[in-house]
């Protein structure tokens, strides 16, 4: 059995650096290969603490398995497959590689069995995908990567304090439940939530992701946030604050993606209106909430995938990204309209898609807890999904008014990506059993009732009639939206470069007058060393006898006191 | 070259009729399917429907509302050296 225990977020890490020296078919079957290893050694592991390790009086378990972290480890293995089918083609040499690095330590956060291991592997998901952004070569990803790095490395800061924290507070390294009770469990809890892209600073993720390449956007949708999902199902489930995190990200998601006109940063704020959902499952807490929101994870992965390999399949056909000047693509692009419609279908949690059997654990959770606000802000963001997500993204870049570009459906390798990812996303809605014996508690929920599928259909369809009666409203123009990440690229760096000129002027201001000051010290000692000066002229003995005779008559005055 | 049935005006309207069909279809369907309505309101006659139709309304009012405050031209940062 023990020759079976291979890490395989470490196989995939270690295996990418070997992808460089490949060429052609080698390389080619060695990238479709080691996430499929990857995904066999999981499975070959059996529930448990497998490794153990000392590190400096603590406890660790690098590798440890149980539902949860398998379900996980699962789709990241699977999704890194898929992503790098779909970047086959790729001409960077770097960013699979990268892609590897960043989709094998986001396997390593999901096996890691404890709080030190999370942080290593953490740290190592946000080189990996800053080198996915680097990847792209342009010069808007290169300043969205610096400042994506900039916003990772503080969470990263953030999160290594609290776990420093917590080893002195508890003197034990292993990563179970917490609660948000002590400093240090906020400062986890925090850095945790920035990776999430949870409020005030989400705005890191509809700014990066979109510049990275065709294929690079593919991955960076996967991990970074799956992740923090996880580690927020095992770190803090139940805490109830999280539900109003969520429902803000759900909402914020919408209300920016509609009004966005590229149609990656589109899908970017509903990455984040999405890991809303999850989170929102996470503050609720029940056991029908928890599996929600892993599944929706899983279910996300996929779909969210696939939408974005839709909208890389248009940049790359046609080197355009923003909703205004696209349009009638599915004239000339049948199989990506096609499954670009799937994708969507499945974010909005059509029913028969895999988005409605995941999504609906976390609005029936709320149900089952009677928070009826919840669940209403649920239901409204529900139907706001399918106006952002399911009818806006597809209806500006495939159909709308006809923007006369006639590019053809992608090459074998990328169609092959959407049509596998795209066959997940209906199998998933029509047989969610398999999905469901992954989930780490038994489920025991129907999602095909009549009343729910009616209810559903309701929900979307009337938005989608929301959407049509106000197109007027919805009109694209080139525009962007400002966000908070306004203030660290615009006042910011502005107070910076305030900053910097003063500290010039100050510095050259002292500077030049420590420099007279010293040049007017100089001069006085040189002066007081001239033969006339007052440390080296000779003293007259006039002067001497005189001061003798002052001490000596001072030494009598003071003999004859009493 | 033929146009495609989708660019044609007529099958357009015949398109929208369909969909008004399946939107009348769902509310009516309510009185046929037993809904097992939990909370006090979702018993309201079509209350998915309009909810939806609420909600999704609101949600466009509301960013068109932040648009005004925050839009900007798309060549906004360009300007700022960003290098």
């Amino acid at each position: 059995m023990s020759e079976w225990l291979v890490h395989p977020g470490l196989l995939l890490v270690l295996g990418a650096f070997a992808l460089p020296w490949l060429r052609g078919g080698a390389r080619s079957a060695a990238v479709l290969a080691l996430p499929l290893a990857a995904l066999f050694c999981l499975w070959q592991l059996p529930e448990g603490a497998l490794w153990r390790a000392q590190w400096l009086g603590y406890e660790l378990a690098p590798l440890s398995v149980d539902k949860l972290s398998r379900l996980f480890a699962t789709i990241f293995a699977l999704m890194a497959c898929g992503g790098g089918l779909f970047a086959l083609r790729q001409q960077s040499r770097l960013e699979i590689p990268a892609a590897y690095v960043y989709a094998g330590s986001a396997i390593g956060v999901a096996l890691a069995g404890d709080l030190v291991t999370v942080f290593v592997f953490w740290e190592l998901m946000a080189v990996g995908s800053t080198l996915v952004l680097w990847s792209a070569g342009t010069a808007q990803a290169w300043a969205a990567s610096r400042r994506y790095v900039m916003i990772h490395l503080l969470g990263g800061v953030v999160l290594f304090a609290g776990i420093t924290g917590h080893l002195l507070d508890t003197g034990d390294a292993a990563f179970v439940r917490m609660a948000p009770d002590s400093v240090a469990h906020w400062l986890i809890l925090i850095g945790f939530l920035i990776n999430a892209g949870a409020p005030p600073l989400s705005a890191w993720l509809p700014d990066a992701y979109p510049e990275a390449s065709w294929s690079g956007t593919v991955f960076l949708s996967a991990f970074t946030t799956k992740t923090a999902v996880y580690v927020l199902l095992r770190g803090f489930p139940g805490t109830e604050f999280l539900i109003w995190i969520g429902l803000f990200m759900v909402f914020y998601g919408i209300v920016y993606a509609l009004l966005e006109n590229d149609m990656r940063r589109i899908l970017a704020y509903s990455i984040v209106n999405q890991v809303g959902f999850m989170i929102a499952g996470i503050g609720i807490g029940t056991e029908m909430a928890l599996n929600g929101a892993a599944a929706h994870a899983f279910t996300h992965i996929v779909y969210k995938a696939l939408l974005l390999m839709s909208a890389g399949a248009v940049l790359a056909a046609t080197g355009r990204r923003k909703c205004s000047e696209l349009g009638g693509l599915f004239h000339s692009m049948p199989l990506t309209t096609i499954c670009g419609s799937i994708g969507a279908l499945a974010i909005s949690s059509f029913p028969l898609t895999s988005g409605f059997v995941s999504k609906s654990m976390v609005t029936q959770a709320a149900i089952d807890g009677h928070l009826l606000w919840v669940w209403l802000a649920l239901a409204a963001a529900s139907a706001g999904v399918f106006l952002h997500a399911g009818i806006k993204f597809p209806w500006f870049v495939f159909f709308q008014k006809d923007s006369g570009l006639r590019p053809s459906d992608p090459p074998a390798s990328m169609r092959w990506a959407m049509i596998a990812f795209a066959f997940l996303c209906i199998a998933l809605g029509v047989w969610p059993e398999p999905l469901y014996r992954l989930l780490p508690y038994a489920v025991d929920y129907v999602p095909y009732t009549a009343a729910h599928v009616l209810t559903q259909l309701q929900l979307l369809l009337f938005s989608g009639l929301a959407f049509f009666v106000m197109l007027p409203w919805l009109k694209r123009t080139p525009t962007l939206t400002l966000d908070v990440d306004w203030l660290w690229r615009t006042p910011l760096p502005a107070l910076a470069r305030g900053a910097g000129h003063a500290h010039r002027r100050l510095r050259d201001g002292l500077a030049a007058r420590a420099g007279t000051f010293a040049a007017r010290l100089a001069a006085g000692i040189r002066r007081h060393r001239e033969p006339d000066g007052l440390l080296l002229r000779s003293w007259p003995t006039g002067g001497m006898a005189l001061w003798v005779m002052t001490m000596l008559l001072a030494w009598l005055v003071l003999y004859y006191l009493p | 070259m033929k146009p495609h049935w989708l660019d044609e005006p007529k099958n357009v309207k015949l398109l929208w009729r369909l969909f008004l069909a399946v939107l009348a279809a769902t509310v009516l369907a309510e009185l046929a399917i037993a809904l097992h309505p939990h909370f006090e309101v979702e018993s309201l006659f079509g209350f998915h429907a309009w909810y939806g139709f609420a909600a999704c309304a609101a949600m466009i009012l509301a960013a068109k509302g932040l648009g005004l405050l925050l839009k900007r031209p798309d060549s906004y940062y360009e300007a700022d050296g960003d290098e």
